[in-house]
């Protein structure tokens, strides 16, 4: 190109340098394109290595017949089914009692940090939420077993010989506080985090001038979070929601440090021994466990794979039924 | 007669352990000439002795290096079985299943040692109890861990316990919830000496659905450690400020301690098959021997008597020496260690006669 210039008319200078420029832009596009197709298809792969992987370890808990099975010493139920289906049950009993009492306490927090509070403390809680989320679970499993479980242990005790305990879910409690109610309480304020921060990101879209409209219409402040934030921000909400379901789901940690195991379809929630959650299992029995009990306990995570699979569906879904409902558009 | 053996049984240790550790510093690697490395894999009771075993043996044989990977009893003996490893520890004899697979493995007769005994206590939280050990029978244990027993203030367990006033407190028994030998050896324990209260078998898995229960042994004594009125059964050297159980053997109470677990072993019977080299005891639960303490669990050390390299071989019997000399016996019993209870004198010429038949084929 130096040596080219000088015979070039000096008036357009511009001209000889455009071409190389342009393929190499070209090439870095191109390099870009090649690199974030890799990344999508990487996704793709390990998922279906996962999916693959699970297959092949659980086929032979699968196909092993019932007498094989029974030879584990820990396996007492008739079939694999008969051994998964309360684990699956304990699983999302757990999540569940966690996202009831999570979700109202996130979208409060989040309508306090998004409409209410004042400007430099809305800043200073989102921090605090955020780094909530950045706390790892054994610190909230080693949080529910010191702190927690004393606490709750004198409540647990009135709720249960009081009048309510004639119901399942308060009955026969037994110190101390290691039974389901206690793990979904720590379940719960694990999962806060991720619901508030990212209810807050979408209560922070309403359009202003939906809410200004509202105020303009005599609302008051709570009308108008009724009227504009809530209906704009539930499928937010929604998908927040079941973001903590997944977290809930796949705990594994923090269970497994809380609650005292059993293996039974039990509302029993301040009762011990009751239920237990896939993934605390796999835990507990994976370190001990050798040939057909391996792929018994990757059969269980089978399933879990598939609930949370399942759970994600089911939030995409409602999230893209609730869109055109909702006022974004 | 028991005790001035003891007594002269650590006055010797003590002796060694001083020499021991001297010639370690002074001459370090002068000690021995022997060199390599040795793998076992096994039950996880041991592990904490093991690690002190390591050590010592390695103090006086630098050239050599062990390893122990605690996977499991079950997990030790396949790996064994497989070839893996060069030992294996284990808290349940082999079966004749095993014992044809090892020989094989071996090319030879296998070794089966009862190396570490270790004294299970039933610890409670009664803080408030005017009583050094509450004394219990089996079956009392029994109908407390299978719920018939449901508050301390019951009728059975005052009667074992004349002049002890128990508070009006409900009993929460707590199990291991994961599985265990410690768990095996205690309801064996209940299914052999509670005259018919406690009707599952043993079990290395806790038998009965529901109930309070922590994963580990110290996640057991947590959990009792933080309900009054809990009830659990570990390790006794993990048991700490926790009461333990004097249970009735015969017609006395017999509180937990090393000496006291020795003395249950070797009043304990062979176990069917059992042989020179395959040293297997079927604990007497049932024992009414003075000063016995039924309530133990044994571990197994299961090695080759000849192995193809004639180094390992060296190893392997140098290192199962150590561990069964009076060195290696009290480095576990150590509180700080394991906890474990020595073992007695004839138990240990009896191993040592079996090490001594290890040779490279």
């Amino acid at each position: 190109m130096a040596v080219t210039s000088p015979a070039r008319e000096p008036n357009v200078p511009a001209a000889p340098t455009l071409p190389p420029a342009g393929r190499r832009r070209r090439r870095s596009g191109r390099t870009f394109f090649g690199l974030s197709i890799g990344a999508g298809v990487t996704i793709l792969v390990t998922l279906a290595a996962v999916a693959v992987f699970l297959l092949i370890e659980a086929w032979p808990a699968v196909t092993a017949s019932t007498a094989q099975l029974q030879e584990i010493s820990w396996f007492d139920a008739s079939s694999l089914l008969a051994y998964t289906g309360p684990l699956i049950f304990g699983t999302l009993l757990a999540a569940v009692l966690a996202l009831l009492m999570a979700v109202p306490v996130a979208v409060g927090i989040a309508l306090f940090i998004s409409h209410y509070a004042p400007r430099r403390v809305a800043q200073g809680l989102g921090y605090l939420v955020d780094l909530l989320a950045a706390i790892p679970s054994v610190v909230y499993g080693l949080w529910g077993v010191l702190w927690l479980q004393p606490l709750l242990d004198p409540f647990f005790a009135w709720l249960s010989s009081s009048t309510f305990g004639v119901l399942p879910f308060f009955a026969d409690y037994s110190p101390p506080a290691r039974n389901m109610m206690t793990t979904s309480i720590v379940l719960a304020v694990m999962i806060l985090p991720i619901i508030t921060a990212v209810s807050r990101e979408v209560f922070l879209q309403t359009p202003r001038l939906h809410e200004e409209a509202a105020l303009a219409l005599g609302a008051t402040r709570w009308e108008m979070v009724r009227m504009a934030v809530l209906p704009f921000g539930r499928s937010g909400v929604i998908s927040a929601a079941m973001l903590g379901l997944g977290r809930a789901l796949g705990e594994t940690m923090a269970v497994l440090m809380i609650l005292s195991p059993g293996y039974l379809y039990s509302l029993y929630l301040l009762k011990p021994g009751q239920q237990q959650t896939i993934a605390a299992n796999i835990a507990a029995k994976f370190p001990e466990a050798s040939g057909l009990a391996v792929n018994t306990l990757v059969a269980t995570g089978l399933a879990l794979f598939a609930i949370t699979f399942a759970v994600n569906m089911l939030a995409r879904w409602i999230v893209a039924r609730r869109k055109e409902f909702s006022g974004a558009n | 007669m028991g005790a001035a053996a003891l007594g002269a049984m650590s006055l010797v240790l003590a002796a060694c352990g001083g020499s021991g550790d001297g010639g370690g510093d002074s001459t370090s690697g002068g000690t021995s000439d022997l060199s390599g490395s040795i793998a076992g894999a096994g039950a996880t009771s041991q592990e904490a002795a093991m690690a002190g075993w390591i050590a010592g043996f390695t103090e006086a044989n630098p050239g050599v290096s062990v390893s122990y990977d605690a996977v499991g009893s079950g997990g030790g003996r396949e790996q064994f079985i497989a070839g893996a490893v060069a030992f294996a520890g284990s808290d349940a004899a082999l079966d004749a299943d095993e014992v044809s697979g090892a020989t094989e493995r071996c090319g030879s007769d296998v070794l089966e040692l009862p190396i570490y005994i270790s004294p299970i206590a039933v610890v409670y939280n009664l803080p408030d109890i005017d009583a050094e050990h509450v004394q219990l029978s089996a079956e009392t244990i029994a109908n407390i861990f299978n719920g018939t027993i449901t508050n301390w203030n019951d009728a059975a367990i005052a009667a074992e316990n004349p002049g002890v006033t128990f508070p009006d407190l409900a009993v929460v028994p707590v199990h291991r919830s994961d599985e265990s030998g410690t768990t095996k050896n205690f309801t064996d324990y209940l299914a052999q000496a509670s005259d018919g209260a406690w009707t599952d078998e043993a079990s290395g898995d806790w038998p009965i659905q529901g109930g309070q229960s922590g994963q580990g042994t110290q996640g057991l004594i947590d959990v009792v450690a933080g309900a009054e009125g809990a009830i659990g059964y570990a390790d006794a050297s993990r048991a700490g400020d926790l009461g333990t159980v004097a249970l009735q053997v015969g017609d006395a109470y017999v509180p937990v301690s090393a000496e006291a677990a020795a003395t249950a072993v070797d009043a304990s019977p062979a176990a069917e098959g059992a042989s020179d080299t395959q040293i297997t005891i079927a604990i007497d639960r049932t024992t009414t021997e003075a000063g016995a303490y039924p309530l133990v669990l044994i571990s197994y050390e299961i090695a080759c008597q000849t192995y193809t390299d004639s180094a390992e071989a060296a190893n392997v019997k140098a290192f199962l020496t150590y561990v069964a000399s009076n060195d290696g016996q009290q480095r576990a019993a150590d509180p700080t260690v394991a906890g474990s209870a020595p073992l007695s004198a004839t138990l240990q010429g009896e191993v040592q006669a079996a090490i001594d038949t290890i040779s490279a084929s």
